[in-house]
């Protein structure tokens, strides 16, 4: 692995997410939405026993959706960089495939963790109270989280040529994986042919995880559906095969 | 040894045979023209011997490295300038030649002064904090060249370097590429379809369908040609292919609406056709062979027609409107 070609690829997209302010401004605009129209209408419906409000509950999955969005939209620009030519400057370089995955997976991550670590301020105004080993571990898991749906970008990304397909990312992979990944609703009150879906999602091992350590008390319906162990596991093998599947895919030569 | 070695190269995609058996050599330090029309299997050969795809049959050296077997040593030697632009245009100059330094792992303490170099190189230096979709095409090529050298490679691939550029444009990074081989010391290996630059190669190679048609320095394929090329437009073109046959014996050719011949002696034979022909001529014009007539002749086409640049940048239009939108 050439750690050169990993550096630049990250430092390449930490460069474009400061410069590109409206994508800065929507990835902090859009949990803001959700958490307080979203979140603040639903939980005059939904009043759960136990010590989590409404609003509160879904601030893992809010989480959550911070790190799905901008790391798919991170890997997917592997599709305007095929379209624009530049991806052919990367794979013509002496560099092999399994850098370019790590070193896109690791840019997804990097501007992941920063968004998501800029959500995660918004836990006193929630009235949650997390202590610097919770904070701490919420970001490590947001590391782990975003590093897997990064890579999972990037293998959506090795199948599509144009950026035609990018409103069919959106709107058939990434809105139901935010649905189906208990961000909104506990796993374990679903239907289920829907549970048996959110159990096939990467996504909700991580908001599992977040869901465990920042409500680690909880036992009600809104608490956590899996261990943390069980969790962090998924996570990590399924990080592994992403990165080999699409270090293999993009090795196939035509 | 020759930098680059061929060896009865074939590419076929599904059916179509892209690249049909090509053998060829290019010697170190030296300017290599491969001309063809469109879709003759220029892009296609570069491909092969850039590593990026792989050869249906058939070999490809580059420095005594198999491109098949060897792919990361070759990548190593050689610089590529795609037909298509290949630059970031969110980023900076400086930037993108800074990401390809990076990319091809050129010393920590080099990077800075051969960045700074490639782009004095190609006049940009004063541009280079500027963003690249703020470049002109021609700025953009230029860019691209010297991004090309940043790694030293031994062998730049050019294809298509002028295409889509303003003459003016086109003249100044034609000064920057017949001044690499002496100043960096490296093989150039380029297609283009203008002419007058392929007269500045050291040596051709005519590919049309997927072979080699020709092959040699641009006067050892002006030799094909045997002469002077004179050539006429007429009222009727057949009656005067037929008086030209009576007259003189000269087997005249029409291509393209214009009919074509030589002659040993081209300014002697111009009132003679003329006194021959009457008033059929509308116009005669005299040209010392050019390597475009090698092409007619070889191909029955001229190079490529002027509006497929067009086209390319009409796509190029269309892509950035889409992008915006
Ligand atoms: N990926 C591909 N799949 C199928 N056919 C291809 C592919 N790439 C090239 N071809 C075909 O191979 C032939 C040669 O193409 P190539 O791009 O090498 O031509 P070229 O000489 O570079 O032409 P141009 O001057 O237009 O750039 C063409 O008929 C083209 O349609
Ligand atoms: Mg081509």
């Amino acid at each position: 692995m050439e750690f050169n070609a990993v550096y630049v690829l990250v430092a390449r997209e930490f460069k474009k997410f400061v410069r590109e302010r409206s994508r800065l401004v929507s990835a902090i605009a859009r949990p803001l939405i959700w958490l307080f129209l979203v979140g603040a209408g639903m939980s005059r419906l939904v009043s759960p026993t136990g010590g989590v409000s409404y609003t509160q509950f879904i601030f893992p999955g809010i989480l959550g959706m911070t790190i799905l969005f901008s790391s798919i939209f991170s890997s997917i620009s592997i599709i305007w960089d095929k379209e624009f030519g530049f991806f052919k400057e990367i794979l013509a370089a002496p560099v092999s495939r399994l850098s370019i995955v790590i070193g896109k997976g690791l840019s997804g991550t990097v501007v992941s963790t920063i968004q998501a670590a800029i959500v995660l301020l918004l836990f006193p105004v929630l009235g949650l109270k997390l202590g610097l080993v919770q904070i701490i571990a919420v970001l490590i898991i947001a590391i782990a989280v975003s590093f897997c749906i990064s890579t999972f970008g990037i293998l959506l990304a090795t199948f599509y040529e144009n950026y035609e397909s990018f409103s069919v990312i959106m709107n058939f992979i990434v809105m139901p994986m935010f649905f189906l990944s208990g961000a909104m609703y506990p796993v374990k009150l679903l239907p289920k042919p829907l549970a048996l879906a959110t159990k096939l999602n990467p996504l909700t091992y991580g908001v599992d995880a977040f869901k465990n350590v920042i409500f680690p008390a909880e036992e009600g319906p809104m608490s956590a559906d899996f261990s943390l162990a069980t969790d962090m596991t998924v996570i990590l093998i399924l990080s592994f095969a992403f990165v080999v599947i699409a270090a293999r895919l993009f090795e196939r030569k035509k | 040894m020759p930098i680059i070695k061929v060896e009865n190269l074939v590419k076929r995609y599904g059916s179509l045979t892209a690249v049909d058996g090509i053998s060829f050599e290019v010697e170190e330090g030296t300017i290599f023209g491969f001309l063809g029309p469109n879709g003759a299997g220029k892009t296609t050969t570069i491909n092969v011997l850039c590593t990026l795809i792989s050869a249906t049959s058939g070999k490809a050296f580059i420095n005594g490295h198999d491109c098949e077997k060897e792919p990361s040593t070759v990548r190593k030697s050689i610089g590529i300038v795609f037909q298509d632009t290949t630059l970031d245009k969110d980023l900076t100059a400086y930037e993108n030649l800074l990401f390809h330094a990076y990319l091809y792992g050129v010393k920590k303490s080099e990077i800075k002064t051969r960045v700074h170099d490639a782009l004095n190189f190609v006049d940009l230096y004063d541009r280079r904090d500027d963003l690249v979709k703020k470049y002109s095409g021609g700025m953009k090529r230029r860019l691209e060249v010297a991004r090309g050298l940043i790694h030293r490679p031994r062998v730049l691939f050019l294809d298509e370097p002028t295409l889509g550029l303003d003459p003016q444009s086109r003249a100044n990074l034609w000064g920057v590429i017949t001044e690499m081989p002496k100043k960096h010391n490296v093989t150039i290996f380029m297609t283009t379809h203008y002419m007058e630059e392929a007269e500045v190669c050291d040596k051709i190679a005519i590919i049309d369908s997927g072979k080699i048609i020709a092959e040699g320095s641009p006067d050892e394929l002006k030799k094909i040609i045997g002469g002077d090329v004179i050539s006429l437009k007429t009222r009727d073109n057949k009656w005067s292919q037929k008086e030209i046959k009576k007259l003189f014996n000269i087997d005249a050719e029409d291509k393209e609406g214009e009919l074509y011949l030589t002659s040993n002696k081209g300014d002697a034979c111009i009132p003679e056709l003329i006194r021959g022909l009457g008033d059929m001529v509308l116009s005669v014009k005299l040209q010392r062979p050019t390597i475009n007539d090698v092409f007619l002749k070889l191909t029955g086409k001229a190079i490529r027609d002027e509006d497929v640049s067009g086209m390319s940048n009409i796509k190029e239009e269309v892509r950035a409107y889409r992008r915006r939108h």
